[in-house]
């Protein structure tokens, strides 16, 4: 039998290897952020020195206690902003590209394939022929150095129209027609009935998008000027020019920029992870 | 299938009764309802998606220093300026495009294959798999600015754990990681895997979830190894996805800036400056709008270019 059919269980000896080369892996991935968390809580002296501990030798506030009392670089502000800025970018990213979703994918109207046609277009547009632009007309409207230099300008993306629009698309349309029945208005069949079906279509474009802004590095870099208004990752970078020889200071500026994020991670790793691995489904 | 809809006042329509399955989209209501949908997104975008396409096929063509004067119309001057490979803004613009060229040359093989053996990895049937997928992914949600600080530690020539792990175990120990070349190429490359293996990871397991079961049984059946079976039954099945994540990885590598700018800050001496990070510097802190204007427009025609010659590229394969 086995000569026609191999056997379905895997022999020990694979299995071992198996699980040598995921807890390698597991290394590769892990040890990285780990040494950076340790690194945090070293001295300066031990934060260089040539022993590669995981657990410091006497661990101490003092990086963390350097770059709170360094006004020049306002880490705590920079989380604000941060927060604010995804936050809001993420909200109006998500509220303007549901409305146009819907109504692309739901509603009759004039110029609907147009608009469909335009905005699917610019998805093959590369990026950096936003860059300059943006910064003209973000300076023209008075914008730099603000918040609304970084929400704005990239919040109407074809992207979220484009992956929102399938989901509203794939909705049964007796559902719809039986809350028309049923007296519902336009407005309140979208808000009652269809909305909550794209819930996990909706979920995941809010994740990626405050994903991408609270993570955008050039950007920010290049819009903001002064150091009360950097968000955390452009606040790395000053950071790191005033600290060039402190790794330990470094270290710990990177776990307060790393810390919402991975705590967001590990709440709700599955839901990021699953976000990420529909936004490559393409209708 | 019936032709007219069960009209629960018939005598009162004065119009022929649709029928039920005419209409594609139903159209109560207010005929200004969609326009208010839509209305909010399609300002932004005007402002914000299409007008900058107008306006840089605008500013590319002036002579053009913001601040000082509102610039001249000088047609294709910025393009040939650059385009002769004379003058510092265009050496140096050539010098970033190789750099751009260099680092998606060499990261998107791996960016491509890593991740899908990665997948594969994960695809196996053991205990823990989603925790070992949550793990693998992590660096992904860090953002390059992490990423870049954390890395220019680790691969710091004199104080950095990997060049002190390297010669704990008999290797040599002081490889300039972040200041020479190539090494400084095995850094970029390295922390990119790294970091993003995990993203194109996760797209290529969904898709693996799609790929028939019953195909691999029937493989299996007669006679065909796993190795055949990959090539036979599962890469063809993944063509779509391998296309898709091609062509992101290409855009995602050429748009590469927080890498050089943090782990090795440009060194040396500018030699890992990318294209982006030279039309930002031109653009937005020397103020040269018609030069960077230009430059983009030229990267941009060859990011269109490569994504071109990549469908093309599948669409050949797919015909064989």
């Amino acid at each position: 039998m086995t000569a026609v059919l191999p056997p379905r269980r895997r022999p020990r000896l694979r299995r071992i290897g198996l699980w040598v080369l995921l807890i390698g892996l597991t290394c590769v991935f892990a040890l990285p952020l780990l040494y950076m968390l340790a690194t945090a809580f070293k001295t300066p002296a031990e934060s260089v020195s040539a022993d590669f501990r995981l657990w410091p030798q006497d661990p101490t506030l003092g990086a963390f206690r350097q770059i709170l009392g360094d006004d020049s670089v306002p880490v705590l502000r920079w989380v604000g902003n941060s927060l604010l800025v995804a936050v809001a970018h993420c909200a109006l990213t998500v509220v303007l590209a549901v409305l146009a979703a819907y109504a692309l994918a739901r509603m009759e109207f004039r110029g609907r394939r147009l608009m469909m046609g335009v905005i699917l277009a610019t998805m093959f547009v590369p990026a950096v022929v936003m860059l300059i632009p943006h910064f003209l007309i973000v300076n023209s409207l008075g914008w730099l150095n603000s918040y609304a230099a970084l929400i704005i300008p990239g919040a109407a993306g074809a992207f979220g129209v484009f992956f929102l629009r399938q989901f509203f698309a794939a909705i049964p349309r007796e559902l719809e027609e039986a809350a028309i029945v049923d007296g519902c208005t336009q407005w309140s069949t979208f808000a009652r009935i269809m909305l909550p079906l794209a819930r996990p279509a909706v979920a995941t474009l809010v994740v990626l998008s405050f994903l991408a802004s609270w993570n955008d590095y050039l950007w920010p870099v290049f819009v903001l000027f002064s150091s009360d208004m950097q968000t955390l990752p452009s606040g790395l970078r000053l950071l790191q020019a005033e600290n060039s020889t402190r790794y330990d200071v470094m270290m710990a500026g990177a776990v307060i920029a790393s810390a919402p994020v991975l705590a967001l991670y590990v709440i709700a790793q599955r839901w990021i992870i699953e976000g990420v691995s529909t936004s490559g489904i393409k209708g | 299938m019936s032709t007219a809809a069960p009209s629960l006042s018939p005598s009162r329509s004065p119009v022929p009764v649709a029928p039920v399955d005419a209409p594609r989209r139903i159209r109560r209501g207010s005929p200004v309802t969609p326009y208010l949908f839509i209305g909010p997104f399609l300002i932004l975008f005007a402002v914000f998606v299409l007008a900058p396409i107008l306006v840089l096929a605008w500013s590319s063509t002036r002579q053009w220093i913001l601040g000082f004067d509102s610039g001249g119309f000088v047609g294709g001057e910025n393009y040939a300026t650059l385009l002769s490979g004379q003058g510092v803004l265009s050496e140096e613009f050539w010098r970033g495009m190789r750099v751009t060229a260099v680092f998606t040359v060499l990261s998107v093989p791996l960016l491509v294959t890593v991740p899908f053996a990665l997948a594969l990895l994960l695809n196996l049937r053991f205990r823990g798999r989603t925790l070992f997928r949550a793990v693998y992914f992590a660096p992904y949600v860090l953002g390059v600015a992490v990423v870049g600080v954390l890395w220019h530690f680790l691969l710091d020539a004199r104080v950095g754990p990997v060049n002190h792990l390297l010669g704990a175990i008999g290797l040599p120990d002081a490889t300039a990681w972040t200041t020479s070349l190539p090494a400084g190429w095995v850094s970029l490359v390295g922390v990119t895997v790294w970091w993003t293996v995990g993203f194109n990871a996760v797209i290529y397991l969904a898709a693996l979830q799609d790929v028939p079961a019953e195909l691999h049984e029937a493989a299996r059946i007669d006679g065909a190894g796993a190795w055949r079976r990959l090539w036979a039954v599962t890469i063809p099945h993944m063509r779509r996805v391998l296309q898709f994540v091609v062509v992101i990885t290409i855009i995602a590598s050429a748009n590469m800036y927080g890498q050089s700018a943090l782990i090795t800050q440009e060194q040396p001496g500018g030699a890992t400056r990318t294209a982006i990070g030279y039309i930002a510097q031109t653009g937005m802190r020397s103020y040269d709008i018609g030069m960077a204007s230009a430059m983009s427009m030229i990267l941009a025609v060859c990011l269109i270019a490569a994504s071109l010659l990549v469908n093309q590229l599948f669409r050949l394969v797919g015909k064989v």
